[in-house]
C-alpha cells in the first residue's frame, strides 16, 4: 500500500511555511528531518507536566519522568529488535555513540600491531574517532574501496580483514545512498572474530532495522533524522561486548557505589549514561518512532524507492550528460540520497539559487571528505528524500535547477 | 532586481567562466593553500615576490563562482603592488566584506573607508547579505595575507 504524502505533509508543521510566498520544498533529510506534530507535543507535554530528574526521586513526578525515560528504550529496543532494554544506550547523537565505542571497546581492545577495517563510504563520525585512537595507540586503519557504481569493492575483502579486529561501516551511505551489504559483510568478519559495527544514522529512519537479524555487535544511530528531536542518539550493542567494556564518560548516575577510594560501575544500560539525561528528547524520540510504526518503515522504503526511481529518471533526463550523479545506478540499491554536480555551477551557486525557490538542499562534501577524494570531486550538491517528499517537490526541483542553469550557461 | 541578481553581478559571473591569472608558478615563488571548512572548497595562491613587489600571482584550486571570481579580481588588482599596497587593499576588501561595519555603517559600495578603489571588485559587496558565503569570498584573501606572512617570515 503506498502512503499518503498530502496527509504526511500536514502533520509538519514546518512544511505549511511559506518564505517570500514560495512554499519550502524540503530536500535535505539526510541532514536532519522536520519532525511531525506529535513529536513536539511529546516534548511539551513532558516539561508541562513530567518534569523531573529521572531515577533519583522517590516522589510521583520524578517516577513519571523516569518512566518516560525508560518507555521510550523500550520503544527503540522494540523498533530495532533488540533482544534486551540492557542493550540500548541514550547518547547525544550518533557522533557520540562511536565516539563511545571507541573509547571504551576500542581503548580497550586495540593496540600497535592491531588493523580495523572501515570503508571510503564513511561519514567522518565514523573516521575520526578512530584516527584519533589510532594516533595514540599506533593501530593500523584499512579501507574498503568503493566501485564506480558506489558499491563496496569487495574483491579484496578477505585479505583487508584478515588479521583486523573491528569491521566499521555506513549501512547507508549518506553521500551516495548506497546500502552496504551489512549481514554479507557481518558474517564474514565474525568468522573471523572480528567486531562488526554499522553507522545506522542513514539506514535507520529509512528502512528496517532488525539488530539480530543483521548480525552485527554494535549499531549506531541518531534521533533527529528519524523525525525526532536533536539531542539524542542510540548505541545498541551486544549485552555481552556492553557488559565488558569501560565506561565511557563518569559522574552521577553511571555509578553504582563511589568511596574515596574508587567507584563501581551501574549496571547496563545506564554504566554509560552519566549525568542527567535528555528526558524529553527521548519522549521526542519516542513519539517520532510511533509516528513512523504507525506508516510502517516498509512502506517508507517503497515510497522512497519509487520517488528516487522518478528523480533519477528525471534528473537524467532533463539534463542528460551536463549532470553527472554518483552511486548506484537502481534505485533499489540506494536509499532516497542524490548527490550530483552540474557542468558549469558549483553546488554552493546551485543551493543559492535554489533557495531562492526556497528548496533546501545541501552542498558541500557532507562530511565525508575522503568520498570526495575518492569521487574526485571538492563537494557535490545532495537531494534526499523522506516520507513527506512527493514527485512534485523532485518537479520543483529540476525547475529550480533550470533557473540555475540559465544563470550559470554562458 | 532579484536578490539573486544582485549577488550574481555580471561582473563576478564574468570572472567566474573566464578566470584571469589561473596556473601555477614554478618554485621558488610561493605556493600557499587555503580552505573552506564549511563546503570543502580548496584554493592555491602562488605569489612571486621580487624586491617587496608582487611581480607575479597565480591561482589554483577549485571552488564556487564567488570564491573564484573574488580571486580572479584580486589577481587582477594585486598583481605589480608593493607589499605595503597589497596589504592596504587586502584591508580595504575585508573591511567592505565585514558585515557588522557595513551594516553600522551603511555605506555604499563605491566609497571604501579607507579610499582605495576595490574598482571591479565592489561587485561582490552584495555577497554581504549572505554570511554564509563571505568565506568564499575571502578565501583568496585570507590566503594571500598568509602567503605574504610567510614569505616575510
Amino acid at each position: 500500500m503506498s502512503i499518503d504524502v498530502g496527509k504526511i505533509k500536514k502533520d509538519f508543521p514546518v512544511l505549511q511555511r511559506s518564505i517570500n510566498g514560495k512554499p519550502l520544498i524540503y530536500l535535505d533529510s539526510a541532514n536532519t528531518s522536520q519532525k511531525p506534530a506529535s513529536v513536539m507535543d511529546a516534548m511539551e507535554d513532558y516539561y508541562r507536566k513530567f518534569n523531573a530528574n529521572v531515577h533519583r526521586g522517590s516522589y510521583q513526578l520524578a517516577n513519571e519522568a523516569t518512566a518516560i525515560l525508560e518507555g521510550a528504550r523500550d520503544k527503540v529496543r522494540s523498533f530495532i529488535n533488540a533482544n534486551s532494554r540492557k542493550e540500548v544506550v541514550f547518547t547525544k547523537n550518533a557522533t557520540e555513540a562511536m565516539n563511545l565505542i571507541s573509547n571504551t571497546w576500542g581503548r580497550e581492545n586495540l593496540s600497535s600491531g592491531d588493523a580495523i577495517v572501515l570503508t571510503e563510504l564513511e561519514h567522518h563520525a565514523n573516521i575520526v574517532p578512530w584516527q584519533m585512537l589510532a594516533a595514540e595507540k599506533g593501530f593500523e586503519i584499512r579501507w574498503i574501496k568503493i566501485d564506480d557504481n558506489g558499491h563496496l569493492d569487495l574483491s579484496d575483502f578477505d585479505q583487508l580483514i584478515d588479521g583486523a579486529k573491528l569491521l566499521s561501516f555506513a549501512a547507508m551511505s549518506n553521500v551516495l545512498g548506497t546500502f552496504t551489504p551489512v549481514q554479507d559483510l557481518t558474517e564474514r568478519a565474525h568468522e573471523l572474530g572480528m567486531v562488526v559495527h554499522a553507522d545506522a544514522s542513514q539506514y535507520t529512519p529509512h528502512s528496517y532495522t532488525d539488530v539480530q537479524a543483521l548480525g552485527i555487535d554494535f549499531l549506531t544511530f541518531t534521533g533527529h533524522k528519524l523525525l525526532g528531536p536533536m539531542g539524542i542518539g542510540v548505541l545498541w550493542g551486544k549485552e555481552s561486548l556492553l557488559d565488558s567494556m569501560p565506561p565511557f564518560l563518569g559522574g552521577g548516575e553511571m555509578i553504582l557505589n563511589v568511596t574515596k577510594e574508587g567507584f563501581s560501575t551501574n549496571e547496563l544500560p545506564w554504566k554509560f549514561e552519566a549525568g542527567t539525561p535528555m528526558v524529553a528528547e527521548a519522549a521526542g524520540l519516542d513519539a517520532a518512532i510511533d509516528y513512523l510504526s504507525n506508516i510502517g518503515m516498509n512502506e517508507i522504503r517503497n515510497h522512497e524507492i519509487e520517488l528516487t526511481d522518478y528523480a533519477l529518471e528525471k534528473l537524467a533526463s532533463e539534463f542528460g550528460e551536463t549532470i553527472s550523479i554518483f552511486g548506484p545506478k537502481a534505485a533499489n540499491e540506494r536509499g532516497g540520497v542524490i548527490s550530483f554536480t552540474f557542468d558549469g555551477a558549483h553546488p554552493h551557486d546551485i543551493s543559492q539559487v535554489l533557495d531562492e525557490e526556497n528548496i533546501c538542499i545541501r552542498a558541500g562534501h557532507h562530511c565525508a571528505k575522503p568520498l570526495m577524494q575518492v569521487l574526485n570531486v571538492g563537494a557535490t550538491s545532495r537531494v534526499s528524500m523522506y516520507l513527506y517528499n512527493d514527485q512534485a517537490d523532485i518537479d520543483a526541483l529540476v525547475e529550480g535547477l533550470h533557473k540555475v542553469r540559465n544563470l550559470f550557461t554562458l | 532586481m532579484s536578490s539573486l541578481d544582485d549577488l550574481y553581478k555580471e561582473i563576478i559571473l564574468d570572472h567566474y567562466r573566464s578566470p584571469r591569472n589561473q596556473g601555477e608558478l614554478p618554485p621558488p615563488a610561493h605556493r600557499c593553500e587555503g580552505f573552506n571548512a564549511l563546503c570543502g572548497d580548496e584554493i592555491i595562491v602562488y605569489v612571486s615576490l621580487i624586491d617587496e613587489k608582487i611581480e607575479d600571482i597565480k591561482i589554483g584550486g577549485q571552488g564556487c563562482s564567488i570564491s573564484q571570481a573574488s580571486a580572479s579580481m584580486m589577481t587582477e588588482i594585486i598583481k605589480g603592488k608593493s607589499v605595503t599596497e597589497a596589504a592596504e587593499i587586502i584591508h580595504a576588501f575585508k573591511e567592505m566584506m565585514d558585515i557588522y561595519e557595513s551594516e553600522l555603517s551603511g555605506k555604499e559600495a563605491e566609497s571604501s573607508a579607507s579610499g582605495i578603489d576595490l574598482g571591479d571588485l565592489e561587485a561582490l559587496q552584495g555577497v554581504v547579505k549572505y554570511p554564509v558565503r563571505i568565506k568564499c569570498a575571502t578565501l583568496a584573501w585570507n590566503t594571500l595575507t598568509q602567503s605574504i606572512d610567510e614569505i616575510q617570515g
